[in-house]
């Protein structure tokens, strides 16, 4: 059926662009391993931009981790199912390095201390733990400690984000907080951020805005903006509000989707060319059957079949079921591309409990597919289903990134895993017997 | 605090009298533990009852209905769609229900018309093509919200008071007489006492549990049924299943949605009550043999109440339980109060008329004479409940078309202005403009995002413009969302399953909502 389509072949097929097929397509391609991406517009532009690795353990308890390694360690202890366990905590510490230091030389810097978590301001005002932040985040750990007299400016038009809202719930951590709402240079009635950002990579509106907020700094020894300093020029952009404004300025992300998401799929998007990979955006996977030798066809397109990528091997970062990995009917969950084993609980009734913020989280977050400890999806025996089929990020069972703040820590790590076992099939020589 | 009149519980029914009494000129106060219409009356199927439900089970409760639907029609326009309905039989119901319906349609005085499938289905083309007998009535859709504000605005207007979240937690009684009412704030704790000629008792579900406070004994059975939203309107008429009341059974329409219901299970207690998964599932099972498209549909929210039923008899069983109302006037009572009453069981559709025979009673035990008014006057439309209309507030939007006029609520389009309005209808009320009571008066939080977006907007809206202060917000926040889960947990499948986990990504994974502690906004 296929025939008439392009065909392309590779090494290593990349299913999904959320965080951990970016992850795991950056990681195959610094390892000169042949790649193709393939997914849809995803989760990454909801993420927040930030990078968590652990910051609670154990949910139930609420118990947050000033050190994420130990929390870690902790959780691999109780946990021994949980893709932390699987992944080990070497591979961990490697895949942030690599990842943040990736980020840093493209352009987009990321602050973080290894053996700390981080904390930033949300948009409702409470205080978020997370590892790495974009740098232009970072300046809110030393504020919350030492209380420098601090301006928040807002918007009108910049919809679920309030200056006041968020001094209101942080009085008790940064008491005399001002606030102030200016007009946006050049922008009005409904403010989306990416249009703000766009906005502010044009000097002069970053001129007229710095000079605004001059205007009403008194006292201000330090300014907070929602997160709009441009996407792909952000650390120009902020030097230059900095330095017209007099202080620090920091930026707290705002409602989703928000431009910190978008700053890191630009990145990627924009790096990825220049390093080999063939990337095919606003694409889907429509079937993938698998040949004799092996490899696995996918065919590829927007709604119908555009192209067919031959692949020695796979990962598959699909998401869950806001990114489409996973899907449920009424009944029962299943995975949507290869409808593999997935682990849930026992019917519907259990998926989630009566109350939304329950301490204990949600059962359906741990449902999901169990790997072995190569990454490869496994049936119930814990045997793989295909050796050449690795799984990474959210869509993996045993875990709670909502509650346990492990979100992008989860996707990196196990992409980094998953291109590790990938690429030793690739290189054992077994991919290319018949 | 002293009146003439207290009532207890601000439902249709204490709403209703609330106006009826203020129409013939007595002075009354209403309390309310929660808000308007926290109990049944906003937790029902929105169905004007044309009597047919009833013919086989009760004649003279189906002949009420009748009455009051054909006067509510004339007099409460506003709050009515005026949808018609049909009665349809599918291969395998009862035929000798079928057979028997018009005969005692006619018997209770029901208007029915009969209709070939054929017939049927052109004016219904979702229902099943496995149809065998259709009958049409003049059932309607009626707006439980709209109703009851729009009585407790005209009972406003006339010197009527209002005193929500605070609950009667205890009664004075001196010489078989209740002396004082003890009311508590359930938002402060505070306490206070009101001072009444007459106490009304209409607590719905909970008038057991009030009347037990003035040691009055009345046997309460608890039903509860669950009910479905579905995400855009089915059908343009009520359909009911051509059958003895069973469950999964009607399909009421309302604007933009259509609510499919319900079911009848027996609980313990009035307070925690959930829709739940096995009732959901059974709803939609019995629902799709009538209309089929109900098996796949995608629904939005899901919701139960409780109905009241009293039982009369000393030995309590199911057949002497009343599916009227029950009007008992605790001062023919032995050992009595004379100055309590209490109204409760009935319908939706009839609390005009149990409201006219409590007044009744009240004129009565207060000595004086003033003729009904409700059977005659319209219902004046106030601004109070109109933002709850679904499709209303996009139409006003559009034709307003202020660029400065920005959505909080971008599903259900609700734009600042209107929240501007429905705080300050809150506040003239006596209320605090919190998310849930702007919820309540809004399709704010009810659309396709359930309330992911919107409750942060309205949250941050409500901070700029002074409503919201301190930590407030946050409580506010988590309490809304929490509120809005109950009616999602059973419906979590498809796509409104992607749409809850993007939720909790944003509300719990960046927001940390789940360490907010709520607890001094759940009494
Ligand atoms: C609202 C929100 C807030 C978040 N906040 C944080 C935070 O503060 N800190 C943090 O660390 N993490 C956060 N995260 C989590 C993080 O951003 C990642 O979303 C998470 O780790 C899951 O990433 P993923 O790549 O596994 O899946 P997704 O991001 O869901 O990506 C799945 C990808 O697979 C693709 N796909 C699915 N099916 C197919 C198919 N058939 N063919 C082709 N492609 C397909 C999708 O198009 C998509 O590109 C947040 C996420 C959300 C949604
Ligand atoms: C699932 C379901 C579907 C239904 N469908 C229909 C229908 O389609 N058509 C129809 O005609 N009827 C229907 N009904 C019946 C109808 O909803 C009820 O009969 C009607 O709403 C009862 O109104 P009420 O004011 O008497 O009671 P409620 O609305 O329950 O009001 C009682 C109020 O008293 C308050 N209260 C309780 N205790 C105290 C206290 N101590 N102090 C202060 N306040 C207190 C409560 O908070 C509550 O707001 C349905 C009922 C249910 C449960």
């Amino acid at each position: 059926m296929s025939t008439t389509r392009p065909e392309i072949h590779c090494e290593l097929l990349v299913i999904g662009t959320g965080m951990a097929g970016m992850a795991a397509t950056l990681f195959a391609a610094r390892r000169g391993i042949d790649t193709v991406q393939v997914g849809m517009t995803g989760e990454i532009n909801f993420a927040s931009g930030l990078l968590d690795l652990l910051g609670v353990h154990p949910v139930a308890a609420g118990q947050t981790w000033t050190n994420p390694w130990e929390g870690i360690r902790q959780l691999i202890a109780d946990q021994p199912l949980h893709p932390y366990a699987r992944i080990g905590i070497d591979a961990i510490q490697a895949a942030m390095a690599e990842f943040i230091d990736f980020l840093n030389d493209a352009g987009l810097p990321y602050r973080y201390e290894p053996r700390k978590n981080a904390r930033v301001i949300t948009p409702v005002g409470t205080l978020k733990t997370t590892y790495a932040r974009p740098a232009t985040m970072a300046a809110v750990d030393r504020a919350l400690a030492e209380n420098p007299p601090g301006l928040l400016v807002d918007f009108p038009g910049l919809k679920g984000f309030s200056a006041r809202q968020i001094r209101a719930a942080l009085e008790a951590q940064w008491p005399g907080l001002r606030v102030v709402r200016l007009p946006f240079p050049g922008l009005e009635g409904e403010l989306q951020p990416e249009r703000m950002g766009r906005r502010l990579e044009v000097p002069a509106a970053r001129q007229q805005l710095a000079d605004t907020i001059r205007a009403h700094l008194g006292d201000a020894r330090i300014v907070g903006l929602p997160a709009v300093l441009g996407i792909a020029r952000t650390p120009q952009v902020w030097a230059d509000i900095q330095k017209a404004v007099g202080v620090p300025v920091f930026e707290i992300p705002t409602m989703l989707p928000s431009i910190t998401g978008l700053r890191l799929r630009e990145c990627f998007e924009q790096h990825f060319p220049q390093m080999g990979v063939k990337s095919h955006y606003q694409k889907k996977i429509l079937a993938m059957p698998r040949r004799l030798d092996q490899s696995f066809i996918a065919s590829v397109g927007g709604k119908s079949h555009e192209l067919s990528v031959r692949a020695k091997a796979v990962v598959l970062a699909s998401g869950r079921f806001f990114g489409q990995g996973l899907h449920a009917d009424r009944h029962a969950i299943r995975e949507t591309i290869f409808n593999l084993p997935v682990y849930q609980p026992a019917d519907r009734s259990r998926w989630h409990r009566k109350a939304l913020f329950h301490k204990d989280g949600h059962p359906i977050h741990h449902a999901g597919l169990a790997v072995d400890n190569r990454m490869r999806p496994a049936d119930t025996t814990g045997r793989f289903v295909y050796p050449n089929l690795f799984a990474a990020g959210s869509i993996l069972a045993h875990q709670d990134w909502i509650r346990q703040k492990c979100g992008c820590g989860l996707a990196i790590a196990s992409a980094y895993a998953a291109v590790r076992a990938g690429r030793d099939w690739l290189r054992s020589g077994r991919s290319t017997q018949p | 605090m002293e009146t003439q009149v207290l009532i207890i519980g601000g439902g249709v029914t204490g709403t209703g009298l609330a106006r009826d009494l203020a129409l013939r000129g007595i002075e009354c106060i209403l309390v309310e533990k929660q808000d308007i219409n926290a109990g049944a009356s906003g937790a029902n199927h929105g169905l004007l009852h044309s009597g047919a439900r009833y013919i086989a089970s009760d004649p003279a409760a189906a002949a009420e209905c009748h009455r009051e639907n054909r006067l509510l029609k004339q007099l409460a326009p506003h709050c009515i769609e005026d949808t018609g309905g049909l009665f349809a039989a599918v291969a395998g119901d009862d035929e000798t229900y079928i057979a028997d319906f018009p005969a005692l349609c006619q018997a209770s005085g029901i208007p029915c018309k009969a209709l070939t499938p054929a017939e049927a289905r052109e004016m219904e083309p979702c229902l099943s093509d496995r149809l065998i007998a259709a009958y049409a009535v003049d059932d309607a859709a009626i707006d439980p919200f709209k109703l009851s504000l729009d009585h407790m605005a005209q009972a406003l207007r006339h010197g009527g008071r209002l005193i929500r979240f605070s609950q009667v937690v205890d009664f004075r009684i001196k010489a078989g007489r209740i002396v004082a009412v003890m009311l508590r704030n359930n938002l402060t704790g505070r306490i206070s006492e009101v001072h009444a000629d007459v106490v009304v008792n209409a607590a719905g579900a909970w008038a057991g549990q009030v009347a037990d406070l003035a040691g009055i004994p009345i046997r309460m059975r608890y039903s509860k049924g669950s009910l479905l939203v579905t995400h855009h309107r089915m059908g343009r008429r009520v359909i009911n299943r051509l059958r003895k009341a069973s469950n999964g059974d009607i399909l009421v329409p309302g604007g933009t949605v259509s609510i499919l219901g319900t079911t009848s299970e027996r609980c313990e207690s009035p307070d925690i009550i959930y829709p739940e998964i096995q009732e959901v599932d059974h709803i939609i099972d019995e629902g799709a043999a009538m209309i089929p498209d109900l098996a796949t549909t995608r629904y939005i929210r899901a919701y139960c109440g409780v109905r009241p039923l009293v039982s009369s008899g000393e030995d309590g069983d199911d057949r002497s339980v009343s599916r009227g109302f029950s009007l008992i006037d605790h001062a023919d009572q032995d050992p009595g109060l004379e100055n309590f009453i209490t109204i409760t069981g009935g319908k939706l559709t009839t609390f005009r008329l149990m409201a006219e025979k409590t007044a009744d009673r009240v004129c009565r035990r207060l000595g004086i004479c003033r003729p009904c008014r409700t059977h005659s006057d319209p219902l004046p439309q106030t601004m109070d409940a109109r933002w709850t209309e679904p499709g209303l507030t996009p139409s006003l939007w559009v034709r307003k078309n202020d660029p400065d006029d920005m959505l909080v609520c971008e599903c259900e389009m609700v734009s600042q202005s209107i929240v501007d309005q429905i705080v300050e209808s809150i506040r003239h009320q006596n209320g605090e403009p919190s998310l849930n009571a702007i919820g309540l008066r809004s399709r704010i939080g009810k659309g396709p995002c359930q309330g992911t977006f919107c409750s942060q907007r309205l949250a941050a809206y409500l901070y700029d413009r002074g409503e919201l202060t301190g930590d407030a917000g946050l409580r506010d926040l988590r309490t809304f969302l929490e509120k809005r889960w109950r009616g999602q947990q059973p419906l979590l499948w498809d796509i409104s399953l992607a749409q809850a986990e993007l939720l909790e990504a944003m509300h719990s994974g960046l927001f940390g909502l789940e360490t907010v502690d709520a607890t001094p906004q759940e009494p």
